[in-house]
């Protein structure tokens, strides 16, 4: 039997699959029709001419799988690789591939939505956010730019590295260098949200505490906004920022939170706190 | 609005409600689905501003594990389409997008329920070994998804503008709108604080409130932030790499120096 090969153009395929991963999303297995057709290049290629083992390998990766959507690609990388191996008589069973796989889903995911989610995009849209509120067209092409190039990029990587490596790969996810990137992406994403806490989040509170004129004529006014601004800029908006923290731990719906927050917007407008 | 503009708005509309669910080329972010529409209605800088303004609201709104983000496609293209046709105020289009934000919600759970019924016909096919089959539920979900942004967006598009939706909207008390409107500057922080709780921050919160007193006390810019951020991510690698050479040196009951940090090859930082 001639050895069966993946070729970079199957590799390819896969990954312009990928970008699809979640399109059939639903409750029951999640991603797993997208995995499943994801795989389809490189399934047809391995078992092209045996059709009950390509069935066999179509029903396998119908399975349960959800993970953060970029790093996925290197997970059809290395599954890629070891049914490339199974097609060519090495004695991989169906549930090693299974193993494998949901095994890889938890801690690709947790390396993958803080560095994605918590990090990349929050950024990369606050900035482009901040040059969008001038009705700058930049704003949007820059977040756009900068998200896609890496995003692909992460996905092309992902299923070539995959497969390269294949089973290689699978012991660095549990090594040290991942969890430096993690850690090392949030003190990044924590950095700049501490920033974005105290620069962007607009608080004012015009409320007048105290108005006379002093010894020179002048006239002051203090107001609740100076006092606050006196002990800290800000703090006011870290105070909100904690407290959302806290509901949010306790389960409450963002939605019921936001909703809150413009309660208390109304109100406080209506009563002179805020303007 | 002439057939081309609805016809074009149905299209990005269903670019934004696909992306949604795929979550990946961030069409629907407020960002760029307010842009679009702007684009397609003519006033592309309100569409900016606008979705710039949304997308500070939405900063947190991220789909984790099962859990489901509040649906920024349909709120931005609706509030994009109620801003711009409707001629409301951007603070009015902030105020309109959570409920619609919440009614997106609501409808992408019922597609992705409808879904269930297409994994099993995949399993079927499967059986069958046919791909084609496969891929044509794939993409029969996502189309779903498409439509279910796309028809309610051209569905509002068609009245938004006519003197019932206009005296609807016009009747919203002043101090509602600029109540929402202040609330909009601050609304923000629940984005923050969904980052900050994903992140699990814990003891890296140190780093939260450097970046905050720097920003109250400098005028370093974000692209400053992202430099520095950077900078105290190289270090704390670094501590990390020092403080597990020096675990294992005390595992292995090592002889010689405990510290070995310097061994460590720097290119494992990036």
């Amino acid at each position: 039997m001639e050895e069966k090969k993946v070729t970079k153009n199957d590799l390819f395929w896969t990954f312009v699959r990928s970008n699809f991963l979640l399109g059939s999303f639903n409750f029951e297995r999640m991603q797993a029709i997208g995995f499943c057709v994801s795989m389809m290049p490189i399934l047809k290629r391995v078992y092209g001419d045996r059709k009950d083992e390509l069935k066999k390998a179509l029903k396998r990766h119908l399975e349960f799988f959800n993970t953060q959507p970029f790093v996925a690609a290197a997970i059809m990388g290395i599954i890629g690789a070891m049914e490339e191996k199974k097609a060519n008589g090495a004695d991989i069973s169906d549930a090693t591939l299974s193993g494998v796989k949901v095994g890889l889903i938890g801690p690709l995911a947790g390396v993958g939505d803080p560095i994605f989610w918590g990090t990349l995009r929050p950024v990369l849209a606050a900035l482009g956010a901040g040059i969008a509120l001038t009705g700058s067209l930049l704003g949007p092409i820059i977040f756009f730019v900068a998200f896609n190039v890496i995003r692909l990029a992460t996905h092309w990587y992902g299923v070539k590295y995959g497969y390269e490596k294949g089973t290689e790969l699978v012991e660095n996810i549990g090594g040290h260098q991942m969890h430096f990137l993690t850690e090392g992406s949030s003190v990044l994403g924590l950095l700049v949200m501490g920033a974005l806490v105290a620069k962007w989040t607009t608080v004012n509170m015009p409320l007048v505490i105290s108005e006379y004129d002093n010894a020179l004529g002048d006239h002051v006014v203090t107001t609740l906004q100076s006092i606050l601004d006196s002990l800290m800029p800000g703090l006011v908006a870290l105070l909100m920022t904690f407290a959302c923290m806290w509901l949010l731990k306790r389960g409450i719906n963002p939605l019921i939170i936001i909703i809150g927050l413009f309660a208390i917007g109304i109100v406080g407008y209506a009563i002179g706190l805020f303007a | 609005m002439s057939e081309f503009q609805l016809f074009a708005l149905f299209v990005v509309a269903a670019i934004t409600g696909m992306a949604s669910v795929l979550d990946e080329a961030q069409f629907h972010r407020p960002i760029i689905a307010c842009t679009l529409t702007g684009l397609v209605l003519g006033d592309v800088t309100t569409g900016v501003i606008l979705g710039g303004t949304l997308e500070m609201m939405a900063l947190g709104w991220m789909n984790v594990g099962a859990a489901m983000a509040p649906d920024a496609a349909l709120a931005s293209v609706v509030s994009a389409i109620l801003v711009i046709v409707g001629h409301q105020s951007i603070g009015a289009g902030i105020a309109l997008a959570v409920p619609l934000a919440a009614a997106g919600q609501v409808l992408t759970i019922f597609v992705r329920t409808i879904t269930v019924f297409f994994q099993h016909l995949a399993d079927k096919y499967a059986d069958e070994g046919n791909m084609r089959g496969i891929e044509f539920c794939h993409f029969a979900g996502l189309m779903l998804q498409a439509l279910r942004v796309a028809l309610p967006a051209v569905a509002i598009a068609m009245v938004a503008g006519t003197d019932t939706v206009n005296n609807a909207l016009a009747s919203i008390p002043e101090v509602i709108t600029r109540g929402l409107q202040v609330a909009g500057g601050f609304i923000v922080v629940v984005g923050y604080a969904m980052v900050i709780n994903m992140m699990n921050a814990g003891k890296l919160m140190v780093y939260f409130f450097l970046g905050f007193l720097i920003a109250v006390f400098t005028d370093v810019n974000l692209i400053g932030f992202g430099a520095i951020g950077a900078i105290c991510a190289y270090f704390h690698i670094k501590d990390m790499q020092t403080n597990i050479a020096i675990e294992e040196a005390a595992k292995t009951g090592g002889g010689g120096s405990a510290v070995e940090g310097d061994d460590i090859d720097d290119s494992e930082l990036m």
